[in-house]
């Protein structure tokens, strides 16, 4: 069976790269340490050593649209382009190609379906910065196969939170499932509090810091139980009008386990949003 | 309400750079043209099947028109096509970053929550 060498879930910042390769007076302040806690960060999945990667994220309007709008969808591709004129216009985020893995993503797809989760697929998907901003930073090489996995947390109406959770712990005994001796690592980003198109947009800080303070703590403990008990989808709109993001790192959550604490977290207050970095190690005894 | 066609619009101008200068030279005629060419178009369909009903409300249209996006704001237009959509058409005619993003949430400083409801 497959085993799993790392849950990883992760804010994604799609100004890191201009960030982190500017220079001279172009250079923000805070350039060196985000680039230092991003090195530190892609260091733990290195160490694992995977073979591929799931990687959970949400498109933001590029491909998928209102006419016809997917709740959970995994790609199923032999490649994927990746990001789009947009993302190159505002965030100077390349143009990206990163290879598939078609039998992890048929079997997910299948196994998905087959425990209650009626699935949606793509054959055809262009990935955008929820997946390449975690290939930039802990993964810049771009040299694994992928496996999109997209929810909505983004077009109302959106699933419960307490389906993101179990569709987390569903991703993690399917992987662990999978008749191969690859090693796969998850990874998922989302947002912390995170105001977009709104009054609260860009301040000094994310929109609201004692949200976060508890969120780290909630995600660096996966303690899914706290976190279902205070968020709610209607909770969601008042840490900010992009938070629901947050639901990514529930799902990542599930995937992690209940009440298994991250073996490396870290975080760091930006302007406009705090930016957090989680890894754990699933052992056979967590697994 | 017309929030989805508001979004359609947001969202099929985004993705063109064509149409987003367009929209910046010209919004109005931008808007009478998407109305009667593009606001029937089924994005994954042949242009041939056509929607029959989409039209905006005459608020919508002036908004749109004018670029006016408190009020798209305020008329429920999804918060994230709003934002990208603008920042494409205006921060250019600022020289600080960021400068913009900001006086976009200082113009709608005057909304508290709940805000105006995106579901569509």
């Amino acid at each position: 069976m497959a085993k799993i060498a790392a849950v990883i879930a992760s804010t994604h910042h799609p100004f890191y790269l201009r960030a982190s390769t500017s220079t001279g007076a172009d250079r923000p302040p805070f350039a060196d340490e985000w680039v230092a806690k991003i090195k530190a960060f892609r260091e733990t999945l290195t160490r694992a050593n995977p073979d591929v990667l799931v990687m959970v994220g949400s498109d933001h309007f590029h491909q998928l649209w209102l006419d016809n709008y997917p709740q959970f969808l995994i790609g199923k591709a032999p490649y994927y382009d990746a990001n789009y004129y947009n993302e190159e216009r505002e965030f100077g985020l390349p143009r990206m190609f990163l290879q598939g893995d078609e039998e992890l993503s048929g079997f997910l797809l299948r196994q998905g379906l087959d425990e209650g989760f009626d699935l949606a697929f793509s054959n055809e998907l262009r990935v955008d910065h929820s997946v390449t901003c975690p290939i930039i930073t802990l993964r810049p090489q771009a040299d694994l196969p992928i496996v999109p996995v997209y929810t909505n947390i983004f077009a109302p109406p959106l699933p419960q939170p307490r389906r993101f959770v179990e569709l987390g712990k569903a991703i993690r005994r399917m992987v662990e499932a999978w008749p191969s001796d690859k090693r796969v690592a998850i990874i998922g980003t989302g947002h912390l509090s995170l105001e977009l198109g709104g009054p609260r947009q860009f301040g000094p800080h994310g929109p609201d810091p004692e949200f976060d303070r508890k969120a780290v703590s909630w995600i660096a403990a996966s303690d899914i139980d706290a976190a279902l008990a205070e968020v709610t989808l209607d909770s969601l709109w008042l840490p900010g009008n992009a938070t629901h993001g947050f639901m990514d790192f529930m799902l990542m959550m599930g995937v992690a386990g209940e009440n298994v604490k991250a073996d490396y977290s870290d975080s760091l207050d930006l302007f406009h949003t705090m930016e957090a970095y989680f890894t754990w190690y699933p052992t056979e005894a967590s697994s | 309400m017309s929030k989805y066609l508001l979004n359609k619009f947001l969202f099929t101008i985004d993705r063109d750079p064509e149409l987003v200068e367009r929209y910046r030279a010209d919004p109005r005629g931008t808007v009478e043209w998407w109305e009667n060419e593009r606001a029937p178009v089924i994005l994954n369909c042949p242009e041939a099947e056509r929607s029959t009903w989409p039209t905006f409300t005459d608020v919508e249209r002036e908004a749109l028109a004018t670029h006016d996006y408190v009020k798209l704001f305020e008329l429920g237009s999804h918060n994230f096509l709003l934002l990208t959509l603008f920042i494409a058409l205006f921060e250019r005619d600022y020289e600080e970053p960021l400068a913009f993003q900001r006086e976009f949430a200082a113009k709608l400083s005057h909304w508290s929550l709940p805000y105006p409801d995106i579901s569509t």
